[in-house]
């Protein structure tokens, strides 16, 4: 979890850690350049119809702005994979640039799994897990809920150094 | 989307364009619930976008939380839809409207 240590924030991974944060970040990077689709409801989440109401409008918009917001959340999510350490573990020091797009793709991140895993208002993750954990422990499910909490905890652990 | 003319009492030269001026018709920009952003990030991304005041963005976080949604600026279409944009840019779920 993160910490602030003068101007930089710090935080220890270990190898499990790095491969999983490798691992999401790779796939919001894929998400979003192959075979973007905005039915998938994924992209749909990252990238919002501005006109609910209003199709052209909406096209219109995305017209001029998906590019850049692509290209952004591209380049948050390449922003945790040029900061991780090598597959040993290691620490990861951040400054007030990258920690800030670190949050937002970690955000982009849980935004992506929060869909699949189908978390509403009110989903208790505890209860979640046990269920799962009681159906299959080896299940994909058990899997991705974790790592869903553990990118809460991280996100949480960064903003609240950022915001000390 | 081009906009509905407003009611005219007179002829009056107008420019090659149906905009009105922002006044006579704002937009909005609205942030909607969603059940996976922390509410600390949300209070976070409104302080940072809009430089409110941490008790403004609380409270605006807290109408997204309980009402489902709240406006979160208002303005010129332009203007709205550079904010959603930026709200889009940090996994906040914007939508614009006329107010």
């Amino acid at each position: 979890m993160f910490r602030r240590r003068g101007d930089r924030y710090v935080a220890s991974f270990a190898v499990d850690e790095v491969r999983v944060l490798r691992k999401v970040a790779s796939e919001v990077v894929g998400l979003l350049t192959d075979g973007f689709d905005h039915s998938d409801p994924v992209v749909c989440r990252l990238f919002p119809e501005v006109y609910p109401d209003d199709a052209p409008g909406t096209a219109e918009f995305r017209r001029y702005t998906e590019g850049d917001l692509k290209t952004a959340k591209i380049d948050q999510a390449g922003a945790i994979l040029a900061a991780l350490p090598g597959d040993g573990g290691g620490d990861v020091r951040l400054d007030a640039e990258a920690a800030e797009a670190w949050l937002r793709a970690l955000n982009d991140a849980r935004l992506a799994m929060g869909v699949r895993l189908e978390i509403k208002d009110g989903t208790d993750l505890g209860v979640e897990l046990d269920d799962a954990v009681a159906e299959d422990p080896t299940s994909s499910r058990v899997f991705q809920l974790s790592v869903y909490a553990y990118l809460g905890y991280l996100q949480e652990s960064l903003l609240n150094a950022l915001i000390d | 989307m081009g906009g509905m003319a407003a009611p005219q009492v007179a002829p009056v030269e107008t420019p090659d364009t149906d905009e009105v001026p922002a006044p006579d018709r704002p937009w909005v920009t609205i942030v909607w619930d969603d059940p996976v952003n922390l509410m600390t990030y949300v209070t976070w991304v409104f302080q940072k976008l809009f430089g409110y005041s941490r008790e403004k963005a609380e409270q605006l976080m807290l109408d997204v939380h309980h009402k489902g949604k709240a406006v979160v600026s208002s303005g010129a279409r332009e203007r709205m839809e550079h904010d959603a944009s930026q709200l889009h840019a940090y996994g906040l779920w914007a939508t614009v409207d006329r107010s």
